[in-house]
């Protein structure tokens, strides 16, 4: 099955390792995998974006214009992106900045505070792995007890200080969307 | 080991590993990775980096290193390719070897940084000044760049000549698991006219320079011999469900991507569609596509372009089937879906076609 | 009420693709309010490089052209000779400037053209991603001197002013930074200056502007202007390098 998803939010908010971080955990599962950023003037102003595509096959077009998922971690995003998503896709939001209210009525939310949850962990900077926490938990494109066994290897020595957090950042976003 | 890496990284690091010493690059979108990778990684690999001011430099760079004897690459995109082009003329009238990384973006001027196919003419044509061609390899995945790479160099060594890879913005940004453990480097060759010095040796010289026409005339000769050999021995490309195809997509790079995705759906509902992509833009496979016309009567070439390729297949084919085309200008990459619907319309009206001439 | 300040009505309602804390916005607004103010706006061509300035067009509510990367005093060069009447201006970054259009700046100022150049000196490439530029500082980290910028591989920051003060068809040379409010003034009266000389038919003109670029230094906001003063007016000094009396 082929599952692709856009990441989106404002530059610092981690969108573009989010990204990655769930290529690379699809990697080392076995899957085929894509990472696709924004580039160019597009980042320049401050936005950020990427597509991740998994699949049980070879992915032919590493672009995502009607995403299974959307994650927006800020309100510009879950405006430019919500409309691409496909019927009966599933939109993940950072609810501590978005509003839901004006969301489709044909797809999924998950609504969750990262913001709030990732101070609550004592560092602004892992909203971006509870949202993903929360999305592998939503959604079936990857396994969640193989990217947490995985993380030291995802994250790579540069972040390897991080490891703990990290591996509690995706836990409360898993256990949250549990609720 | 499997890495997820861009596929402007991996070229980079496939250059290395294929003995490339000198680079030598000029910022642009969205090819910035190579140049920033090989500034990180060449002093490591006891190679030189050098940020030229300009692509004009760059390409002259490249030709002074490659005189040198070193073996050597620069990479662009859109208006730095424009401006390399008489480098890589004089590198072609001077026989030295390099390799020339194009990862296309739409234009024409500025254009978008968005990736595009539209360089093909440039890039198979000569695309500068004088009677010339280029090889021009095209990959479609960050793990074929671990095979092109490579060729790329053996290539513009064994022939003493530039070769062109010509990739596209998405193949540059996108990352993909790639392994390097199968990447052979080239062989060294002898490269004893390069200039080293006169130590031990009469003074040699390398130029373009010549004012008599009949000795200019020669030269050219020479060079199109060159020329004929690359053609006859140099082709390669990849077929796809070919065997009992009735129609057979032409598409390369990230568009024989796109294409094979939507092949998959057109066999899922029985219509039997194939794929040839060429991996040489130049040479191109025309024998394998005559060959192919002796039992396929329709051709449908699919780029992100208003038609470049196309004419190559038109040549090929010496008026032998039926040419269907959609291409997509700009830097508007379609997606399979979209391919799909138009292939399979295509389809239907190649089998309404009653008085349609069988091979 | 008094109206202590406005918008210039040149500058169109848009709003700018500038990263946050990034100069351009800043001088990009001083050129509509000096244009403004001497009244050129019907006279004004501005040449737009490729760069961050690159959609002045979408910004300026005057005639804009957009230029090959680094050939912007050329392209401005050709616009004067076919109407020497109009006040025309490069708009270039020191990539564009100081790097791939040496050649073209160079030949302009030495040839004495009546137009004036608007550097944007920012250190870096802002527009591909913050790579080194030919004024970035030794030991400066950008994304291609991952170890700082070495004089024995990529060689010494160009002091662009200083280097066009030896050409004799130069005629008003200035530096000046857009890092604090008083800067700001000073930066805006270099401006009209070059302008107003430009008018009177003095020759080639080019003010230098020192221009923070946070997000490609890395460095907050406010640690961006501070740096401007505590390191990079070290190596830039302020101030004007030539002016021949006209
Ligand atoms: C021939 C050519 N080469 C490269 C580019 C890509 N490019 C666009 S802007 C730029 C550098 C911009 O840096 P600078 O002039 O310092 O201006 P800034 O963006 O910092 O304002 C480059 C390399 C291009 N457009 N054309």
């Amino acid at each position: 099955m082929l599952t692709k998803a856009i990441i989106s939010g404002s530059g610092g908010q981690g969108v573009l390792s989010m990204g990655s971080t769930l290529a690379t955990a699809a990697m080392l599962e076995g899957r085929y995998v894509t990472y696709l950023p924004s580039y160019g003037v597009e980042v320049r102003g401050g936005t950020a974006n990427c597509a991740v595509a998994v699949s049980d096959e070879e992915i032919a077009s590493p672009v995502a214009s009607s995403p299974e998922v959307v994650i927006a971690m800020n309100q510009p995003s879950f405006v430019r992106f919500q409309g691409a998503l496909q019927s009966g896709g599933l939109l993940c939001a950072n609810s501590s900045l978005v509003h839901t209210e004006t969301a489709r009525s044909d797809i999924e939310i998950l609504a969750v505070p990262t913001s709030e949850l990732a101070e609550q962990l004592g560092s602004i900077k892992v909203a971006n792995m509870i949202m993903l926490g929360a999305l592998v938990r939503a959604s079936s494109m990857i396994s969640y007890d193989a990217m947490v066994e995985n993380l030291a290897e995802i994250l790579g020595k540069g972040r390897a200080k991080l490891l703990d957090l990290n591996k509690r950042a995706l836990a409360v976003g898993h256990d949250y969307t549990k609720d | 080991m499997r890495q997820l890496m861009s596929g402007n990284a991996a070229l980079g690091e496939a250059a290395v590993l294929s003995g490339c010493t000198h680079y030598f690059g000029y910022p642009i979108t969205p090819q910035n990775e190579i140049t920033e990778y090989m500034a990180r990684r060449m002093p490591g690999a006891g190679g030189v980096f050098i940020q030229s001011e300009s692509e004009i430099a760059a390409i002259n760079m490249v030709l002074g290193a490659s005189a040198a004897g070193a073996r050597t690459m620069t990479s662009s995109s859109g208006p730095g390719m424009s401006l390399k082009q008489e480098g890589i003329s004089y590198l072609v009238a001077d026989e030295l070897p390099a390799v020339i990384v194009n990862m296309v973006r739409g234009g024409p001027g500025m254009g978008s940084i968005a990736g595009a196919q539209s360089d093909y003419f440039q890039a198979t044509r000569g695309g500068g000044h004088g009677d010339y061609r280029t090889v021009v390899l095209a990959p479609a995945s960050v793990q074929e760049l671990t095979e092109v790479v490579p060729m790329a160099f053996d290539l513009a060594d064994k022939y003493r000549s530039p070769v062109i890879i010509l990739g596209d913005g998405i193949l540059g940004q996108m990352m993909e698991p790639v392994d390097f453990d199968g990447l052979v480097r080239p062989p060294d060759y002898d490269k004893s006219w390069a200039l080293t010095g006169a130590k031990g040796r009469p003074a040699q010289s390398i130029y373009s320079l010549i004012f008599d026409v009949k000795l200019q005339e020669e030269k050219n000769w020479k060079l199109q011999r060159k020329f004929r050999l690359i053609e006859q021995d140099e082709v390669r490309y990849e077929t796809y469900l070919v065997d009992d195809a009735e129609m057979i997509v032409v598409a390369y790079g990230i568009g024989a991507r796109i294409a094979r995705g939507a092949i998959k759906r057109l066999r899922d509902e029985g219509k039997k569609v194939g794929m040839i992509r060429p991996i040489t833009l130049w040479p191109f496979p025309m024998k394998a596509l005559r060959e192919l016309a002796k039992s396929v009567t329709d051709f449908f070439v699919f780029e992100l372009s208003a038609g470049q390729m196309v004419e190559d297949v038109r040549l090929a084919l010496e008026g032998e089937g039926h040419i269907h085309f959609y291409g997509r200008p700009g830097g508007v990459v379609p997606m399979p879906v979209e391919l799909y619907r138009i292939i399979s319309r295509h389809y239907y009206q190649a089998h309404a076609d009653g008085d349609r001439k069988q091979p | 009420m008094k109206t202590v300040y406005a918008r210039p009505k040149l500058l169109k309602e848009a709003d700018f693709h500038y990263c946050p804390g990034c100069g351009h916005g800043i001088i990009n607004r001083l050129l509509m309010e000096v244009i403004e103010e001497m009244d050129l706006q019907g006279d004004a061509i501005c040449v737009a490089p490729a760069g961050c300035g690159m959609l002045l067009y979408n910004y300026f509510e005057i005639d804009v052209i957009e230029s090959a990367h680094g050939r912007g005093a050329a392209v401005a060069t050709g616009i004067k000779r076919v109407r020497p009447q109009n006040l025309v201006f490069s708009y270039q970054g020191d990539g564009d400037l100081a790097a791939i259009g040496t050649a073209e700046g160079f030949h302009a100022a030495n040839r004495g053209e009546n137009i004036t150049v608007i550097f944007v000196n920012n250190g870096v490439y802002g527009m591909t991603g913050g790579q080194m530029a030919p004024t970035t500082l030794l030991d400066q980290v950008t994304t291609t001197t991952p170890t700082g910028r070495d004089a024995g591989l990529a060689g010494h920051p160009v002091r662009i002013c200083e280097v066009f003060s030896q050409l004799d068809g130069t005629s008003y040379l200035e530096r000046v930074a857009v890092n604090r409010p008083a800067a700001v003034v000073k930066a805006k009266k270099a401006i009209k200056k070059a302008f107003q000389r430009q008018v009177d038919g003095a020759g080639f003109s080019l003010v230098e502007i020192l221009s923070p670029c946070p997000v490609n230094w890395k460095m907050g906001t406010l640690e961006a202007c501070e740096w401007i003063d505590e390191v990079m007016v070290a190596h830039f000094p302020l101030g004007v390098f030539k002016e021949v009396p006209c």
